[in-house]
């Protein structure tokens, strides 16, 4: 596993033992355990309605726990006011209150706390500036942009001097040219304040790009937990590697084996791929992913019906992406299946609709997820609809 | 533009007419009063106008031609006053509370609107009966504030949901997450952003109260209410007096409308343009 920045020593480290949150019957997270070291850029990560955010609002204090502990640098502060707790949240809508001038929308804090007016202001000028938004202290929020808006609710956030920042879905109202740019200013200033901030998303992207640790989510529990780098090359389950995107899950029930390899029925294919060190058995479910940058294609149909490592089908799509092409085969397992081809190598030889190819990969590529070994089919396959586009 | 009003079809001209029709029925009574309360000294209930004057205006003043007007104005605009600034309290504190979906509050929400459409005389009727029953003497700001109150807070409340229905519950929360206590929260957040719809929920307790009858006709006791006198006095009273009335007290609602609106309007717009008192610099973009 990649290093995960920051420490469980420092100020702001995160965890939550056994929490759980039912509304009425709905059970919007499941049992949660979870540690975020200090000052660390974390980012819950996942469909919508699977619990990230009832997560941050739990850690907020604006939610509380049905069962177990939130823990703030070791101490329970589940009941603790937000302010007690050390935390601030930006909010979606960001929530700034439409009265008061940008300054005054900053110092409101310093305000409920009774610091004179003239500090107030210039504390909360202060705070502006290191938004670059200090020429618009004396702006009402409906003036601004929805990314100065934003920054003017970040700096309200910090002037209370928190130890976690939470951010719930910071950049979903951004078109795409300011969510970039706002993504690199959050990093920065994660960087510069070195408190722990933790990020409410539903874009793979943007957690892989600004997190030193990833929490993938599904319907109220935790998929894996881990550095970017590791959520994405090397995903814990089916789920993780389809929800990240960039995966091709090869999984279907074991139908044969022997000492190196297993052979699997996905769909109408049967695939046989290199076996791991503890091989599954009969029947069960053998799953695997391929990374889609990592796998040759060639013309050709599969004659070798016991060709090892790889799959046959036809092209059934061509996207250009610039540096690389998306061709997406069908025929070849049970879900879709991608080869992200180089476009060099693409264009040497290119390929259209209907193309008989053959995919191979060698044995070091393979992934061994960890829903090996289950019965199949006892989760629904259709969980990869939010899947990242690219 | 003559081409244009060719091309509109037969409809159009049929709704206009329909709606000028609306329109002098509406305003050419209201005229006519307006101009018959300036009536000279000789002139009479009806057209022709005998001269110019005011005489109508102070002789409304003059209790013993006209009944007691200054007085029922007077306490017309206490009572009004005094509504307005219970349905306001009432209705945004109501308002806020069915937010959370307490137990029976669908049950609580139509009983409270029933009353809207119960035959008001019946409501002051009731009112009236049951203040007989318990043998208290009904009066202009007991029974009657009460009864006009049945009418105005189910307005006032419907008005608060609409308002509500477009505010934010993460204002508060903003506001709990930056350290404001609930009292804190109220009075710098929510009443400030709610203060353009306190407003329109003001206006309607004025005006519905100003000019209330039916409720309370049988509920207002021994003194008048400026509608129960106007009611007295067009049995009684025979000259232009009348129509002074009449300008006086719908001059009296235009400008508590016109205050109201106008003043939505300048805080709407000083948040969607920002006239703050400091100047803004003028810069368009960040950096």
């Amino acid at each position: 596993m990649a290093s995960v920045k920051g420490s469980t020593a420092g100020r702001g480290s995160i965890e939550l033992v056994g929490v759980s949150k039912r509304f009425g019957d709905t059970s919007a997270v499941k049992d949660i355990n979870l540690k975020i070291p200090a000052g660390a850029y974390c980012c819950l990560l996942g469909p919508s309605g699977c619990g990230k955010t009832t997560i941050l609002r739990m850690i907020a204090g604006h939610e509380s726990p049905t069962e177990g502990a939130v823990l703030i640098d070791g101490e329970n502060v589940v009941g603790e006011p937000p302010v007690r707790r050390g935390t601030a949240m930006m909010f979606q809508s960001y929530a700034l209150f439409p009265h008061l001038s940008c300054a005054d929308n900053v110092a409101f804090n310093l305000k409920v706390r009774g610091v004179a007016k003239a500090e107030r202001r210039e504390r909360a000028l202060q705070m502006l500036d290191r938004v670059h938004m200090r020429p618009f202290a004396d702006r009402l929020p409906a003036q601004l942009s929805g990314g100065q808006q934003q920054r003017i609710a970040l700096a309200r956030a910090l002037i209370t001097d928190p130890r976690v920042l939470l951010l719930d879905e910071p950049l979903s109202a951004l078109d795409e040219f300011l969510r970039l740019q706002m993504r690199g200013e959050l990093r920065r200033i994660q960087d510069e304040v070195g408190i722990t901030f933790i990020h409410v998303t539903h874009t793979q992207m943007e957690a892989v790009a600004l997190a030193d640790m990833v929490v993938v989510m599904d319907q109220g529990q935790i998929e894996q937990a881990a550095s970017a780098r590791d959520v994405y090359d090397k995903p814990r389950t089916g789920y993780v590697a389809r929800f990240m995107g960039g995966q091709n899950v090869l999984s279907g029930p074991v139908i044969e084996r022997n000492a190196s390899t297993v052979t699997i029925q996905s769909g109408a294919k049967q695939i046989t791929i290199t076996a791991p060190a503890v091989a599954p058995a009969d029947g069960t479910l053998f799953e695997v992913a391929v990374r889609r940058d990592q796998i040759r294609l060639a013309r050709g149909t599969s004659n070798e019906a016991s060709a090892i490592n790889a799959v046959s089908g036809r092209v059934a799509g061509l996207e250009y992406q610039g540096t690389w092409l998306k061709v997406t085969i069908e025929g070849a397992c049970s879900e879709e299946f991608v080869v992200n081809m180089p476009d060099e190598i693409f264009f040497a030889d290119p390929l259209t609709i209907g193309d008989p190819v053959v995919a191979r990969w060698t044995a070091e590529r393979i992934h061994f997820l960890e829903d090996t070994g289950r019965a199949p089919a006892t989760r629904p396959a259709a969980h990869n609809v939010t899947a990242a586009s690219i | 533009m003559q081409r244009d009003l060719g091309k509109r079809p037969r409809s159009f001209y049929f709704l206009a007419a329909f709606f000028g029709l609306f329109v002098a029925f509406l305003y050419g009574p209201m005229s006519a009063i307006f101009i018959l309360s300036f009536q000279g000294p000789t002139g009479g209930l009806t057209f022709p106008l005998n001269g110019v004057s005011l005489r109508w205006f102070t002789a409304l003043f003059n209790q013993e031609r006209t009944g007691d007007f200054a007085g029922a104005f007077t306490r017309s605009i206490w009572l009004a006053l005094l509504v307005l600034t219970l349905t306001v309290v009432i209705s945004v504190l109501a308002g806020l509370a069915f937010r959370r979906r307490f137990p029976g509050s669908t049950f609580v929400f139509y009983l409270a609107v029933a009353s809207l459409i119960m035959p008001g005389l019946l409501v002051g009727l009731g009112v009236g009966l049951t203040y007989q029953t318990l043998e208290l003497s009904p009066s202009w700001f007991s029974s009657g504030l009460g009864a006009q109150l049945t009418w105005t807070i189910p307005f006032g409340l419907l008005i608060m949901f609409a308002v509500l229905s477009r505010f934010d519950r993460s204002y508060e929360e903003a506001g709990r997450d930056l350290g404001a206590s609930n009292w804190q929260i109220f009075w710098m957040i929510v009443v400030p952003i709610l203060f353009p719809g306190m407003i329109a929920v003001a206006l309607f307790g004025f005006t519905l109260s100003y000019d209330e009858f039916p409720r309370t006709l049988l509920t207002v006791g021994g003194k008048n209410t400026l509608p129960m006198e106007i009611w007295g006095m067009t049995t009684n009273v025979t000259s232009p007096a009348l129509y002074a009335l009449g300008t006086v007290t719908t001059f009296v609602s235009f400008t508590v409308i016109i205050l109201a609106l106008g003043s939505i309007a300048i805080i709407q717009r000083r948040r969607s343009r920002g006239l703050l008192l400091s100047a803004a610099p003028v810069v368009d973009e960040g950096a």
